[in-house]
């Protein structure tokens, strides 16, 4: 759109910066050694990811599948959860012991609407071990960015099978195309004196709800 | 092996007492030092203060004095950081800072010295991050009969030296130095070692104006002093 | 056209042993900086410690940016496709003055007369808050320290904790009087509890975030093969800004691109744990243009020189550009710790900035930026901090060098330069040396005897707080050959 002279500008000034630089020179031939580790953990990752979840002072529950609607259901009301965004896609039969109201993303709720709920539940598309951290893309039951952002608590149901071992395995398991979030705990700053408070825009409160799958 | 001694000028000029140290240290080992008389000045404060130009200039006389030995030692960690890092020259590689030297080369921590004072190390900049002489002073040191060898809280701060930093930035300076003679008080030492006089004569004009009585002696120093 | 890049360096900005005068004399700030940069360092070096392979990792970090730097047109033009396809529109500016001019355009053609700002060093390095203000726009910083410094009327001295330099007490005063002439008020109970304070920002904020039509960014990250950007944040203000509005406008310096998307894996392991010495940071959002029904539906791409392209030219300083903004050289640097960010008197602070400043205004154009690459005592700390290994302490003095001979040649040389050249004739034969050292002893027993702990003229920076050194009676070599050695 804007400013092709600018482009071309640009692009000539890099180009005679790099004079230094032989014109046969691929970008593939400056060597980029990749001997570092594809992954730090060791052991139980299922085990590590509770850990480093919780390192974030976010709760994490680990549950058989039978037991996903009992625990979803008292998660919710121990957090005084009346009002639930439940995004496009998230099974149903996991909400059967809720009686709290549902709000649908269907037509889609307002920023407004979210703000006033009480909370939300997703799944997820990806669990990392090492770094305690969840990876949502948008996919079947964690609905668009918005819905995990805005309420004030995010109730987030992975699955064991979903767990990586590290930031690697995570990174080449996303689709690129995707809009991606990782969620290493409840949002936090640090700003005022380096002293941790957790909850600023984001989530104030993480709740993590372990399905071991069998 | 033939071994030379790479003085540094300041040293020659400022701490003959250092040099006299290396030489009495070394011989108690049993190796004979030589003392090329053409050496001057290896450029580091020309190269460091952006005079390059003129850095450059010395770095031919530098390797003529040096050419032929084995080993060049210096109880220099700044110098000998600078001549291992920019001179590119046939003798840059065979310059050791002096505990490297014994550690590496001579295979030696305990040199048969005597020094029944409380004492704490300050690991210089250049020494930790551009020889990454590790922990070989301290080794040497704890080799020493007869001393209270005490840890420098905060011991990897910089005292605020820098060459001519001290001077364009006296301000900064002065105030890192002043932390560095906090945590020398904090350890109740009579004595502050290092391995480089540029940063030991920092600190000691500090604690010489404030007299605070604490002394700075050089490691080869400490190292040469017996019974 | 110098006038245009006048927010790397803030106008009239002192030279730097000028402005830290001033702040080794702030007693407050004195002990905030010692407080923050302490903890947080000790914390990085935890974080990195768990990793085994950190040095790898690095060795990776510093060869990926190589290999983007020597063929940054490829990839620029790769990424602007890429972004393209995705459905983003891809600007490209030259300096800060049309990187401003895109953004007013764009944020004018949505009507809108607010933005909110996610935390973005590039959009502070060409002052777009005060180019959007200039035009009537009102610009909310929502990271919290961005907020604390905005409100105070103030400017931000860290890179990654920009209100380093304020105690919670301050904060406090600072919400309480300002946060009611901008929108929500602080309420009237507000203590200077962080806690307290972070809901307070979280309040007044909100309602911004939910009505914002536009959002503007900086970037981390953009990957030229998938045309993925990528943010990475603590508090969720970047996330609430990039998904709520409905137009994007995200400005980034022309050295964040990487070659793909799979580099990620690389930097997601190096800039946590060396910025917030964290495993991982909070949050991290990925986006590839436009994603029908999720978030912004609009999102344009500012690619910004500004002074880059002339930095690249300099084999030796080029990689200055490799920096992914994480501050650990601020942490560790010991000059940083006793005079804060502010004293460096521009948007980048610390060693980074000492070295990029300079080379992003060009050397020998002002007295200020001749004088950063001067603020080191060369310790080095701040290389080994480094999680892309840009050796800070050799281009520090690389740039010395270029400051000097952009004044060589002067009629009148400063003091520092006959000094430099005199020394330079006195090594240049061991002779000269020798009877130098014998007049020095001399002058300098006489001055010792006269008690000559405070010398005048330029050496009165020294005495200021420290002897000086008295020469013994015979130098290390008349001492030798005295002794009849070889």
């Amino acid at each position: 759109m804007t400013g092709s002279a600018a482009k071309d500008r640009i692009l000539a000034d890099i180009r005679s910066a790099l004079h230094d630089v032989p014109r046969a020179e691929r970008a593939e031939d400056v060597a980029v050694t990749r001997d570092y580790l594809d992954s730090h953990a060791t052991g139980d990752v299922v085990g590590l990811f509770v850990e480093r979840v919780r390192d974030y002072r976010a709760t994490v529950t680990r549950v058989p599948e039978a037991e996903v609607p009992a625990e979803i259901a008292r998660i919710l009301a121990e957090r005084g959860v009346r009002n639930l965004v439940v995004p496009p896609g998230f099974p149903r039969e996991w909400l059967t012991a809720y009686d709290g109201s549902r709000l649908t993303d269907d037509p889609p709720l307002t920023a407004a609407e979210l703000d006033a709920s009480d909370g939300v539940v997703t799944l997820a598309a990806r669990g990392v071990a090492l770094t305690g951290t969840i990876v949502l893309d948008a996919g079947p039951g964690q609905g668009r960015r918005a819905l995990s952002l805005v309420p004030d608590l995010h109730l987030c149901v992975v699955r064991t099978s979903q767990v990586l071992p590290d930031v690697p395995a995570a990174v080449r398991a996303l689709v690129p195309d995707r809009p991606t979030t990782f969620i290493s705990g409840p949002s936090a700053t640090s700003d005022i004196e380096l002293d941790r408070v957790e909850g600023v825009h984001g989530p104030r409160t993480l709740d993590v709800l372990l399905v071991v799958d069998s | 092996m033939r071994v030379a001694l790479f003085i540094a000028c300041y040293n020659d000029a400022l701490f003959p007492d250092t040099g006299k140290a290396v030489t009495t240290v070394l011989e108690r080992l049993g190796h004979t030092v030589e003392f090329p008389m053409a050496q001057t000045c290896c450029g580091q404060m020309h190269y460091n203060t952006g005079y390059r130009r003129e850095a450059e200039s010395l770095v031919g006389a530098f390797n003529d004095a040096f050419r032929g030995y084995d080993a060049i030692v210096t109880p220099s960690g700044s110098c000998g950081g600078h001549v291992r890092h920019h001179h590119e020259t046939e003798t840059a590689p065979n310059v050791y800072e002096f505990s490297e030297f014994l550690v590496d080369v001579l295979g030696v921590s305990d040199v048969g010295a005597y020094y029944p004072h409380r004492v704490t190390y300050h690991p210089t900049c250049h020494s930790l991050r551009m020889l990454r002489v590790g922990d070989k002073p301290l080794r040497l040191l704890r080799a020493v009969e007869g001393i209270d060898l005490v840890e420098l809280p905060e011991a990897e701060s910089c005292c605020g030296f820098g060459g001519t930093f001290a001077m364009k930035n006296s301000e900064t300076s002065v105030a890192m130095l002043r932390d560095k003679m906090d945590n020398v008080h904090i350890t109740k030492a009579g004595t502050l070692c290092a391995s480089d006089n540029s940063c030991l004569m920092h600190i000691g004009a500090g604690l010489g104006r404030i007299k605070s009585g604490v002394r700075t002696l050089h490691l080869a120093e400490i190292l040469a002093a017996t019974k | 056209m110098s006038d245009e890049k006048v927010n790397v360096v803030w106008l009239g900005s002192p030279t730097f042993p000028n402005a830290a005068h001033d702040a080794l004399r702030d007693g407050q700030l004195r002990r905030n900086l010692k407080h923050a940069t302490t903890t947080i360092r000790d914390k990085r070096l935890r974080a990195v410690a768990e990793l085994d392979d950190w040095e790898t990792l690095r060795l990776a970090g510093s060869q990926i940016k190589d290999r983007v730097m020597r063929h940054l047109d490829e990839y620029l033009l790769r990424l602007e496709a890429s972004v393209t396809a995705a459905g983003g529109v891809v600007h490209w500016a030259e300096d800060a003055d049309a990187a401003n001019r895109i953004v007013i355009e764009l944020v004018r053609a949505k009507g809108a007369d607010e933005v909110v700002k996610i935390k973005s060093m590039a959009t502070q390095e060409i002052g777009l808050n005060e180019a959007l203000a200039a035009d009537g726009v009102t610009a909310t910083e929502t990271d919290l320290a961005e907020l604390i410094v905005q409100l105070a009327g103030d400017r931000p001295s860290h890179i990654l904790v920009p209100a380093i330099h304020r105690n919670r007490t301050e904060i406090r005063d600072i919400f309480r009087r300002e946060m009611g002439k901008y929108g929500v008020a602080a309420p009237d109970d507000l203590t200077d509890e962080p806690r307290v304070l972070a809901e307070a920002a979280r309040l007044h904020l909100r309602e911004k975030f939910l009505r914002a039509k536009v959002a503007v960014s900086g970037a981390n990250f953009a990957c030229a093969d998938t045309g993925t950007v990528a943010v990475v944040e603590s508090e969720g203000n970047g996330r609430m800004c990039l998904t709520l509005p409905e137009t994007l406008i995200t400005v980034m310096g022309i050295e964040k691109v990487l070659p793909a998307f799979a580099d990620l894996e690389v930097f997601l392991q190096l800039l946590p744990r060396s910025s917030t010495a964290e495993r991982m940071n909070p949050y991290t959002s990925l986006w590839t243009g436009v994603t029908p029904g999720d978030g912004p539906q609009e999102f344009h791409l500012i690619l910004l020189d500004n002074g880059r392209s002339a930095t690249l030219a300099d084999r030796q300083g080029r990689s200055a550009l490799h920096c992914i903004r994480c501050s650990a050289c601020l942490n560790v640097c010991p000059v940083y710790e006793r005079t804060g960010g502010r004293s460096y008197g521009s948007v980048y602070p610390g060693p980074i900035g000492a070295v990029l400043t300079p080379q992003l205004v060009g050397v020998g154009t002002s007295k200020h930026a001749d004088s950063l690459p001067f603020a080191s005592t060369l310790c080095g700390a701040c290389y080994d901090a480094c999680p892309v290994r840009i050796d800070i302490p050799e281009m520090l003095v690389h740039l010395r060098a270029k400051v000097v001979d952009a004044h060589r040649g002067e009629k009148l040389p400063a003091p520092e330069a006959l000094a430099m050249k005199a020394a330079r004739v006195v090594f240049g034969s061991p002779r000269r040396l020798a009877v130098a050292e014998r007049l020095g002893a001399l002058g300098g027993r006489i001055a010792g005897i006269r008690g000559g702990r405070w010398l005048p003229g330029p050496a009165k920076k020294w005495t200021a707080a420290r002897d000086v050194p008295v020469p013994p009676r015979e130098s290390f070599r008349t001492w030798w050959r005295k002794a009849g050695r070889r």
